[in-house]
């Protein structure tokens, strides 16, 4: 496995973010079944797993966007569980929402605008993420709708970026798009964690989060099935651990959940 | 020589009725709620006015000055609390509740203040007065002010919209409450500012209408929110500057129904905009169909 | 929950979907020995009485048409009583013409069905809070179409003629049962409407419009039917109205407040219950009986009670009390009931 992007961090320490037995029920269903897991400053933390493993609902719990109906979920010490997700995004967890989710009758500066709204003192401006995306500040008076998917999916990156958040929450990013504009935009991730972020992401291209991210947790129907370092892990494991095929034994970190 | 005075009077009369309709086009266009006590809401506005008049005895103008705030903070409040969550329940509730409370106004004003119209400013020379283009064009000064008013508020409204920080999130909130809400903003508290906003708006109209008419208890209903809807209408559904049009469209219809038969004046209103629902239900501006 | 279904195998032996049979004769019988009683009332009570009767008779049918379209076919029409103006000057017509008004009566509400063709064609394109003052216009706009025609009374309206023949305890006696007949035919047609096919497409357009339309359910037509029933409902309701005032006055019978009473009703009863109006047109009675004396009180108080119903028990008196007691007076769901199932709770019902 190749190293993750910024040599992988001692897991050890208070971590940034920490999700402590999480339970969310779709109705009868249990999206999330008593997950863990700790994320700590300067990592990329991926999430992986199939569709409907409960990735989304995880990120969208940690943003705020559900209530859990367990478990609580923990930011720089302090617990956030009960928190709307607009306090959350201006303490510094920003989402990049499934699916970019752009204001369309805006146009792509003023989509920046309103992210940066809220915004943390940081060293992220509206003019750093022109020049990070070098196209964008020609078009920046352009309505969304009329970018290409990749292009919506940078617009979203910024939007999220102005507000110089601390954990950045990228929830899908491939979803959609072009293998050569999916790699193009992972490939900003260093500059972006020369920032001093934290990332968390949900992608379903399993490669590709093996590439960037420095550990990987893996869920199916909601449980935990594998956390662990890209470079500690077989591709076997992983299979296993993605489709459920064999009972894997977690390589480190928490215990999986009970059995439904 | 009538006919054109009368296609003037329709002109300004427009600006009036798009004074009645920004309101109700910004609570739709941003919340998608169509409050049903809009009219009324521009009425009790003219009456807390006369009221505030009766017992401080201050110039009218002035009572704006209190009258308008205080109906921008009613919107905030009842945006907050009564509306959100008929908003949260479902658009049909939003419906049962607007009505519900358009009813409650109507008869509470109705039981408290009897059914005697009541205007606003009589004795003004402002409202009295108007001047003539020859021998058979009269012009009422009041007329012309409020079709002044109107058009600055309409640019005051898309300037708000377009190049301000909480226009913007205005309608970043009415694209998307989720994603405004990731970007740090509690989208409840933007759409209590779009509401006061509306009922600012809603407020200088009903001052308007009670300075050029009279206002009663039905007055809302009647006159106002039917008004201000056909306006909407024919002008264009989503569009600010459309509203402008369809209030002078319908002010024009109306005058010249009343030149043709002085009782037909709201008839003829009424069937232009139901000429406009079948033959363009799309409104005079918009380009695409409403579905 | 896991069902569990292959489909290549017949139904799980056991398992039977009945419409609830029991309940509906219970019902059936029920309700025939009220009619019964009722339509005895001339003869045993006061023609005071009988008079409120009758007005509660015009609000649950309107409630029920009301309810009929918000509460199934989620159209908010705040125009109805443009069918109740049509159908009291339907009478007034036929009655002018030498008819006998309670004739005229059913020719009304057939008049004001076909009547609801054009109307519907004019606003089906808007959307629900348009939709709404869209009718409203409507509704305005016909009141002012037909005073402009003095022979009809004009602005102010007139006295309804073929009715002077008749002594004032008869016609107090044949308009009480022309108002029981009413509620009953509008009320059996409600019921057996949602009972059939168009209940089911209704409930479908109501819990997914987009699943409905792709499974083949004719949504355009499904609220066309219902805009038709509603607006020949209203029109009986007009009628009955104009017979009862003896006279018909453009302002009284396109009031506005025909809708309020009629939505109301319906809000603070159940709104999409069939049982809902009635309890609702009880509730409405009472409230206009004793506060009659302070003028517009009722309408007040009807209308807070309202907005907090709508709010905060979406279902009215009668979803409070069907949550605790899973009554159905009219059942027109399904019933699915598992083998060795006693308890008739466990069923997925409409």
């Amino acid at each position: 496995m190749t190293t993750s992007v910024d040599g992988a961090p001692p897991e050890t320490g208070t971590p940034l973010l920490e999700v402590r037995d999480l339970v969310v029920h779709h109705g009868q269903l249990r999206a999330l079944d008593s997950i863990s897991l700790r994320v700590f400053a300067g990592e990329v933390y991926a999430i992986i797993g199939a569709n409907g493993a409960g990735k989304s609902t995880l990120l969208r719990t940690i943003a705020g966007l559900h209530q859990p109906d367990g478990g609580s979920v923990v930011f720089d010490g302090g617990d956030v569980t009960r928190l709307r997700p607009e306090r959350r995004a201006r303490q510094g967890i920003v989402m990049v929402p499934e699916g970019r989710r752009l204001f369309g009758s805006l146009s792509v500066e003023e989509n920046l605008q309103v992210g940066a709204t809220y915004a943390r003192p940081g060293p992220w401006t509206i003019e750093r993420v022109y020049e990070l995306f070098g196209w964008m500040r020609e078009r920046r008076n352009q309505r969304t709708a009329q970018l290409s998917g990749g292009e919506q999916q940078a617009v979203a990156i910024g939007r999220a970026l102005v507000a110089n958040p601390r954990v950045l929450l990228l929830d899908e990013l491939s979803l959609g798009l072009a293998p050569v504009v999916v790699q193009r935009i992972y490939g900003m991730l260093p500059e972006i964690l020369a920032t001093g972020m934290t990332v968390l992401l949900v992608e379903q291209d399993v490669s590709q989060a093996l590439r960037v991210a420095s550990r990987i947790h893996c869920l199916l129907e909601g449980r935990t099935t594998l956390e662990s370092r890209p470079d500690e892990v077989t591709a076997d494991k992983v299979e296993a651990a993605y489709f459920g095929l064999a009972t894997a034994a977690a390589a480190s970190g928490p215990s999986e959940g009970s059995e439904p | 020589m009538a006919w054109v005075n009368a296609i003037i009077q329709g002109v300004l009369t427009g600006g009036l009725y798009a004074l009645f309709a920004c309101g109700l086009s910004l609570m739709f266009g941003v919340m998608k709620v169509v409050n049903l006590a809009h009219g009324d809401l521009a009425v009790v506005a003219g009456y807390v006015a006369i009221g505030v008049i009766t017992v401080t005895h201050i110039p009218v103008l002035w009572s704006f000055l209190i009258v308008i705030p205080v109906m921008a903070v009613l919107g905030y409040v009842l945006q907050r609390t009564i509306l959100q969550s008929a908003l949260d329940r479902s658009v049909i509730t939003t419906l049962l509740v607007t009505f519900g409370l358009s009813v409650v106004i109507e008869n509470g004003l109705l039981q408290f203040f009897t059914a005697n119209s009541r205007g606003l400013g009589s004795g003004l020379a402002l409202v009295e007065d108007s001047f003539s283009i020859g021998p058979q064009i009269q012009i009422a000064y009041l007329l012309v002010v409020i079709f002044a008013v109107a058009v600055v508020v309409l640019l005051g409204l898309q300037y708000f919209l377009s190049g301000s920080k909480y226009g913007r999130l205005i309608r970043a909130s009415a694209d998307d409450t989720e994603a405004v809400q990731l970007a740090g903003a509690d989208y409840r508290h933007v759409f209590g500012i779009a509401a006061a906003v509306a009922f600012a708006t809603v407020a200088l109209a009903g001052l308007a209408y009670g300075m050029y008419s009279q206002l009663d208890p039905t007055t809302g209903t009647d006159t106002i929110l039917l008004f201000a809807f056909a306006a909407v209408v024919i002008g264009g559904l989503g569009s600010l500057w459309g509203t402008l049009l369809g209030g002078i469209v319908l002010g024009v219809a109306q005058q010249i129904g009343a030149q043709i038969n002085l009782s037909d004046e709201v008839l003829a209103g009424y069937l232009v905009f139901l000429a406009i629902l079948v033959l363009r239900p799309q409104g005079l501006t918009a380009r695409r169909t409403q579905s | 929950m896991s069902l569990v279904t292959d489909t290549s195998t017949p139904p799980v032996a056991g398992f039977r979907v009945t419409r609830s049979r029991r309940s509906v004769a219970w019902t059936g019988v029920g309700a025939l020995a009220v009619v019964v009683v009722l339509a005895l009332f001339p003869y045993l009570v006061y023609s005071g009485t009988t008079t409120i009767l009758v007005q509660a008779f015009i609000v649950l049918t309107l409630a029920s048409m009301w309810n009929l379209l918000a509460g199934y076919a989620g159209l908010v029409s705040v125009g109805q009583q443009a069918f109740v103006g049509l159908g009291a000057y339907f009478v007034l017509i036929l009655a002018i013409h030498g008819a006998s008004p309670f004739a005229a009566l059913p020719v009304a509400a057939l008049g004001c069905g076909v009547a609801a063709l054009p109307m519907w064609w004019l606003v089906s394109r808007l959307r629900s809070g348009y939709f709404a003052i869209a009718t409203w216009v409507l509704a305005a706009t016909i009141m002012l179409i037909i005073e402009k025609f003095s022979s009809i009374g004009g602005g102010t309206g007139m006295p309804l003629p073929g009715l002077a023949g008749l002594s004032p305890a008869l016609l107090t006696a044949y308009t009480y049962w022309a108002g029981l007949a009413v509620t009953v035919v509008a009320m059996a047609a409600v019921y057996v409407l949602l009972r059939g096919r168009l209940g089911l497409v209704l409930t479908a357009i109501r819990d997914d419009e987009v699943a409905a339309r792709s499974s083949g359910a004719r949504v355009g037509l499904a609220r066309l039917l219902v805009f038709v029933v509603a607006g020949a409902g209203c029109g009986a309701a007009g009628a009955l109205l104009a017979i009862s005032q003896l006279q018909v006055q453009p302002s009284a019978v396109f009031s506005v407040q025909w809708t309020a009473e009629m939505a109301f009703a319906t809000i603070i009863g159940g709104l999409g219950t069939i049982e809902g109006p009635i309890i609702g047109t009880a509730v409405y009675i009472v409230l206009q009986q004793t506060l009659a004396s302070y003028n517009a009180w009722y309408l007040i108080v009807l209308g807070l009670v309202a907005i907090v119903v709508a709010l905060y028990a979406r279902r009215g008196i009668w979803g409070l009390v069907d949550t605790h007691l899973s009554v159905r007076l009219f059942p027109v769901g399904y019933w699915l009931r598992t083998p060795g199932d006693v308890d008739r709770r466990s069923v997925r019902d409409v």
